[in-house]
Parts: structure tokens; C-alpha cells; sequence
């Protein structure tokens, strides 16, 4: 799922000029820099701990750009496949929920009927912005 | 560059370099979305407490300030914007959860209708531009109380874009005096409410309740058209009265059913706008105006000190992680106009219908009093800013035949000022309107002194059950009837005490004051004191 949110920020990074040394790209400007990748690991939660891994991510974005082949001239984007379908619209009543044992089951640790998770946002060597809500 | 113009950017504020040495930031007491870097040296202006309304001397810059808000109300629905689960805000952790909130796999969002109408009744009631298509998008993050990964909303294209919030501030030495201002709505959008995370430092973890996720959001946007704390606090308070007239939502601050967020910047007149910085979760009235306000002081130091604002919550210009809902088809509106023939109702939205149905607005229901009742229009602010005030002034308003004026005056000074007192709700009032009619028609019929009748109140205050004219009765406060004597006790005085008559006769215009005083002790209090006055002048000038 995550691979959709590269595609976009890939498309969207102006090209870097230090990174990863890597094989000659046919696409030229699709390298992919230090900045991004240390972005993207944040965003995504994938470890691009080594060299082969970042030279895989190249891969499969070239992979991916065999997409452009495709003529969309004058085309308008679909948001959906569902795009022409009625939107349908629930009334205002209360008919789920009440369900907190059942869904507790999942979780690892509970406390009290709460979910338990791991402190403050998912902990990550290099993450040091904040967190985007901070809701308590 | 043109001469410095006296900017008057806010109602009796001009922003001054507050020459503070440094600026101390108190952890999770103020809470700021930036850091700063740059000289934090010895400033070169003597130390000096900020004051309002004073000149900026030579050499000194004039700083004018951008307030942006971005506020996310609670909607008033029985479930959720996407599920069948309720909305509450008092129930056991994680029972008002569905497996669609949980995020648990092949669970699909299903869109409440109320949601929606109360998006476009709020659109409508703020000018708004209604879209008749809009779109849901995915908003991408990692945190504990997102067990998506993902928040449904709606950012390209949302329900509701370009319409505009009137609110007033007062101005003037007591603040007395109203002046209108306009805040642009950029946009408003549905989205979806996250879970509460409770942080448990002790033993290293996050306690997650889903209660809350999922719960259907209005967040407005309002342009950066506020320039200092105390307008965004009223326009603040304008919405939550407009909100809350529409029944869209409770927008109760304290608890948490309206969260503003601000984006403050500063910039000398005339130059480009600074950089922007986010104030996040503002959760009370009265320290959002303190906290914007300070953030404005606390950038206009940094750069007054040579440093520069950073802004660390957006460190890098695109919008990452955002894709199209594809679990959604856009969502159409229509008007009577295009009603499409054939359909279910129940799945057919018309502007039209819902814009007919719209209840009074705060600005025309205070537009009405000022028209009615002649009072000013910071007294209709007054009576339509505390709950249950405004019914109040309309059943004492049934009930006597005193004027209009006269109830106003009672109800906004005396009235309200020992609810004030005694930090109580117009509910828990121990006067009944019955009660302040009845005390106003005695005024009216002069049957009682003003004097005797603030009395009267204090009484009925105190003791439940009691009607005025008990009171009357029992405290003997009621005003002599009797012309005549009244006439001979004016008289009298008036020969015991020939030099005060002197003095007045000689012009001293304080010297009657010591005549109707002696007066009023004659009887005891039942006199009115202008009547008074009135018998001795005639007595008098005879």
C-alpha cells in the first residue's frame, strides 16, 4: 500500500545531487538521495538499512515508470473505480459498538480495557519532528 | 521607503519591541510549533514592560501580526462520521467502537447523512460557496490512537470553500463600543476525529481508548485576516454561538468539542509576511488570546534580536501521504433546482430545503433586539453570550409592562452581575423572570424607590419563595403615597437648616444634595430621592 506514497513523493523530489552511488538509471534524474530516503523510511516505516535495499527501491520504481508508456493524453483521471457510483448515505442511528471485549482480544497488551502501545509516536532512531496531532 | 504609518492593527494595540533580554518557553505551558535560531544576546534596549497605545519612539519598528485558525468542531450526531457507533463522551474506554473504527480488515467507511447536512447547513450560515461534488481523501500518519495508519478527509475538494465569518470586538477606553470585522472561510471540510492516547511515562507506554476515533469533524479554516489574540478569540466565540444556534455542534471548548489551531506570523508594514509558525490545540478561550498574543511578542523578540523564525512543522514543502479515499465515490449535492427524479429521499441532499431550514443566526437575532428593545449592540452581544440569558430577558419582557430599557438594565447589571458573583449558570438562578417582572412593575408603578427596589432583590436572592410584595410589605419599603407630607417634611427641613438654604441659594450646587439627604433620613427611605428634589427646588425658588 505504502508503495503508492513513494511513487508520489518520488515524482514530487526535485533530483538530489549527492546520494547513493548507483548504476547507470535509464530514467537519468530517478536517483534517489539520502534526504528522500531518510523521509520516505520515516514516512513509511520501512528500513532502507542497506545499499542493496535503496538499489531494489530503484528497481522497482523503474519497474513502476514502464507505466508512462501508457498514451493519457486528454484522458481525466479516475479517482476510483467506484467514481460513478452513488455515494450512499446512512441515517443517524446508533447500531454498532458495544464490542470492547471482542476487539481487546486483538491486541497484544491490555490494560484496563485499553489498548496498549508504545510511548509517544512509533519510536524511530532518526525521527525528530514532532508529532503531527498531539491530542491529550 | 514611504514614512513610517501608524499601523492600527488590532483595537488598542500596537506591537512594540518588548525588549525582554530573553525568552523563556515553558514546557507544556505554552505551547509553540518552533524553535528559533539566532543571536539570543544582551538586548540593546532598556528593559521595559510592554505598554499599549504608546508611540513607538524613533528607530523602534512597528510590527504588525497574521492570525490564520484552523478549528475542528465536534458535529452533533448520534454516530459516527463513517460507522454505526455512538458518539458520547462518558463511556467505558473502547465501548463505543466499531470493527470499522478498530480499523479491523474488509470493514468499509459508510457516510452519515446528519454529518453531512450539518456540514452544509454550517457552509450555508457562513456564506460558503457549497460544492455541489466533493471528494474524501486519506490523510497518512503513524500514531497509536490511528489504527488506520490513515484520517478520511477532505482536502482537494472540500464540501464547502470561500464564505466569510462577521464578528465584533470592543474598542474604546472601557471597551464599550463594537466594531465589526470580517474573517474569510477558506474552506470547510468533514473529517474523521482520532482516538485519545493517555501517555504513561512510568512504565514507558501508551494507553489507547477508541471511543473517539471516528467521530464526524467540521474543520474550518479562516484566513489569516485576524491580526492579534483578541480578534481571534471573538471570531472564535462568534462561531461557537453560530454552531451552536445551528445545533451543527456544542462546540464546547472545555471539553474538547471545539480545538483550534493558530498560524501567527509577523512582518513590518508594508514588507512581504513573515514566516509562518503553528500554534496547536488551543482547548480554552480565554488562553487561546494569551497564547496567540505571546507567540506574536516571542517572534517580534527573535527578530527584533537579530535571530529568525523557523518553522519545524512543515519541513518540506509537498503534501506527502495524501491519496483519493478510494473506498468512496464523490459526494453530490443537489438543489431543488436539480433534484434528480426517482430517487430515495433518504439519499438525496437539496441546499435549497436545508437553507430554508436554517434556524436565526446570532448576528440577526442581536440585529432584532437592537431594533425592538432600542438597547445598544453591545447589550445584545451581552445577553446572547451567556446560556439561557437571552430567554430569560424575554419572559421578564412578557410579564411587566416596565420598559424595555429599564429590563436591560436590570437584567445585564444586576442580574447578571450576582450570577457573576457567585459563578453561577442563568439555570441555577434563584429569581424566576416572574419574579424581576413583578419587582419591575412596582418600580413602574413608583410604588417603590429604585434604591428600595435593588433592595428588594438582594432579598429575593437570598430567600426562595418569597415574592416582592412580601418583601415590600415586610421591610416597609414602600414609597410614601401621600403628596402632602412629603410637602410638610420638605418644609420643615428647609426651616430647621436656614444656612444650607442659604448656600444653596447662593448657588452652591452641592448644598441640595445635603438637604435631600436630611430629607430621605426624615422618612425613613420612602421617599424617592428625585421627588424629592423636586418639591424642595419648587419650596425653594417660591
Amino acid at each position: 500500500m505504502w508503495t503508492r506514497a513513494l511513487w508520489l513523493g518520488l515524482r514530487a523530489s526535485a533530483g538530489g545531487r549527492r546520494g547513493f552511488p548507483s548504476k547507470a538509471d535509464p530514467q537519468g534524474s530517478r536517483r534517489v538521495t539520502a534526504e528522500l530516503i531518510e523521509h520516505l523510511e520515516r514516512l513509511a516505516l520501512v528500513d532502507f538499512g542497506s545499499q542493496e535495499a535503496v538499489a531494489r527501491l530503484e528497481k522497482a520504481i523503474a519497474f513502476a515508470d514502464r507505466l508512462r508508456a501508457v498514451d493519457t493524453d486528454g484522458v481525466e483521471p479516475m479517482e476510483s473505480v467506484l467514481e460513478d457510483r452513488c455515494l450512499y448515505l446512512r441515517s443517524d442511528n446508533v447500531v454498532e459498538g458495544n464490542c470492547a471485549e471482542e476487539l481487546l482480544q486483538n491486541s497484544h497488551r491490555v490494560v484496563e480495557e485499553y489498548f496498549v502501545a508504545p510511548p509517544g509516536n512509533i519510536s524511530w532512531p532518526k525521527l525528530d519532528e514532532k508529532e503531527p496531532f498531539s491530542h491529550c | 521607503m514611504a514614512t513610517p504609518i501608524l499601523r492600527w492593527c488590532c483595537p488598542g494595540r500596537r506591537w512594540v519591541f518588548a525588549g525582554i533580554g530573553s525568552v523563556s518557553r515553558h514546557g507544556r505551558g505554552v505551547p509553540t510549533g518552533s524553535t528559533s535560531s539566532g543571536k539570543r544576546g544582551q538586548s540593546s534596549v532598556a528593559q521595559q514592560p510592554l505598554i499599549t497605545a504608546q508611540k513607538p519612539r524613533k528607530g523602534e519598528r512597528e510590527w504588525a501580526a497574521v492570525v490564520g485558525l484552523e478549528i475542528h468542531a465536534q458535529i452533533a450526531s448520534n454516530s459516527k462520521l463513517f460507522s454505526g457507533s455512538q458518539v458520547d463522551f462518558a463511556a467505558p474506554p473502547n465501548s463505543l467502537v466499531s470493527f470499522f473504527d478498530a480499523s479491523l480488515p474488509g470493514t468499509l467507511p459508510v457516510l452519515n447523512r446528519r454529518c453531512v447536512e450539518a456540514a452544509v447547513m454550517t457552509g450555508l450560515a457562513l456564506d460558503c460557496h457549497i460544492n455541489r461534488r466533493s471528494l474524501f481523501d486519506r490523510k497518512h500518519y503513524f500514531y497509536a490512537d490511528l489504527p488506520a495508519g490513515y484520517q478520511i478527509t477532505q482536502q482537494r475538494l472540500p464540501i464547502a470553500v470561500n464564505g466569510s465569518l462577521v464578528y465584533s470586538v470592543c474598542v474604546g477606553k472601557r471597551q464599550s463600543q463594537m466594531v465589526t470585522k470580517t474573517a474569510g472561510v477558506k474552506q470547510i471540510q468533514l473529517e474523521q476525529d482520532s482516538g485519545k492516547s493517555l501517555h504513561d511515562s512510568l512504565r514507558s507506554q501508551t494507553l489507547v481508548d477508541l471511543n473517539r476515533a471516528g467521530v464526524g469533524l467540521l474543520e474550518v479554516v479562516l484566513e489569516p485576516d485576524m491580526s492579534c489574540g483578541e480578534e481571534a478569540a471573538a471570531a472564535i466565540r462568534e462561531l461557537q454561538l453560530i454552531l451552536q444556534a445551528l445545533g451543527t455542534s456544542q462546540a464546547n471548548m472545555a471539553e474538547g468539542q471545539l480545538r483550534v489551531d493558530a498560524n501567527i506570523s509577523v512582518h513590518n508594514p508594508g514588507e512581504p509576511l513573515g514566516v509562518r509558525t503553528e500554534v496547536k490545540n488551543l482547548n480554552s478561550a480565554r488562553f487561546l488570546a494569551k497564547a496567540i498574543d505571546y507567540e506574536i511578542q516571542r517572534q517580534i523578540n527573535e527578530l527584533e534580536n537579530g535571530g529568525k523564525i523557523l518553522n519545524e512543522t512543515r519541513s518540506f514543502d509537498y503534501k506527502l501521504g495524501f491519496m483519493p479515499e478510494p473506498n468512496l465515490p464523490p459526494l453530490l449535492l443537489y438543489d431543488s433546482g436539480s433534484l434528480p427524479t426517482g430517487t430515495d429521499p433518504q439519499q438525496v441532499i437539496n441546499i435549497d430545503q436545508l437553507r430554508e431550514q436554517l434556524p436565526e443566526l446570532p448576528r440577526v437575532t442581536r440585529e432584532k433586539l437592537v431594533q425592538q428593545y432600542g438597547m445598544l449592540p453591545e447589550h445584545s452581544f451581552a445577553l446572547l453570550n451567556e446560556v439561557g440569558l437571552l430567554e430569560f430577558f424575554q419572559n421578564v419582557i412578557k410579564e411587566t409592562r416596565a420598559e424595555p430599557k429599564k429590563v436591560t438594565s436590570w437584567v445585564l447589571n444586576t442580574f447578571l452581575g450576582f450570577l457573576k458573583q457567585q459563578n453561577l449558570a442563568v439555570s441555577e438562578s434563584p429569581v424566576t423572570p416572574s419574579a424581576l417582572a413583578e419587582l419591575l412593575d412596582l418600580l413602574d408603578r413608583k410604588a417603590i424607590s429604585s434604591s428600595a427596589a435593588k433592595q428588594v432583590f438582594q432579598e429575593l436572592w437570598r430567600s426562595k419563595g418569597k415574592t416582592p410584595a412580601q418583601i415590600v410589605a415586610e421591610k416597609k419599603l414602600e414609597l410614601m403615597q401621600d403628596a402632602e407630607v412629603l410637602e410638610q417634611l420638605c418644609r420643615s427641613t428647609l426651616e430647621a437648616h436656614p444656612q444650607v438654604v442659604t448656600d444653596v441659594k447662593k448657588g452652591n450646587p452641592r448644598a441640595i444634595n445635603k438637604l435631600i439627604g436630611l430629607v430621605r433620613r426624615a422618612t425613613l427611605g420612602r421617599a424617592d430621592p428625585t421627588v424629592i428634589k423636586e418639591v424642595l427646588e419648587r419650596q425653594l425658588s417660591s
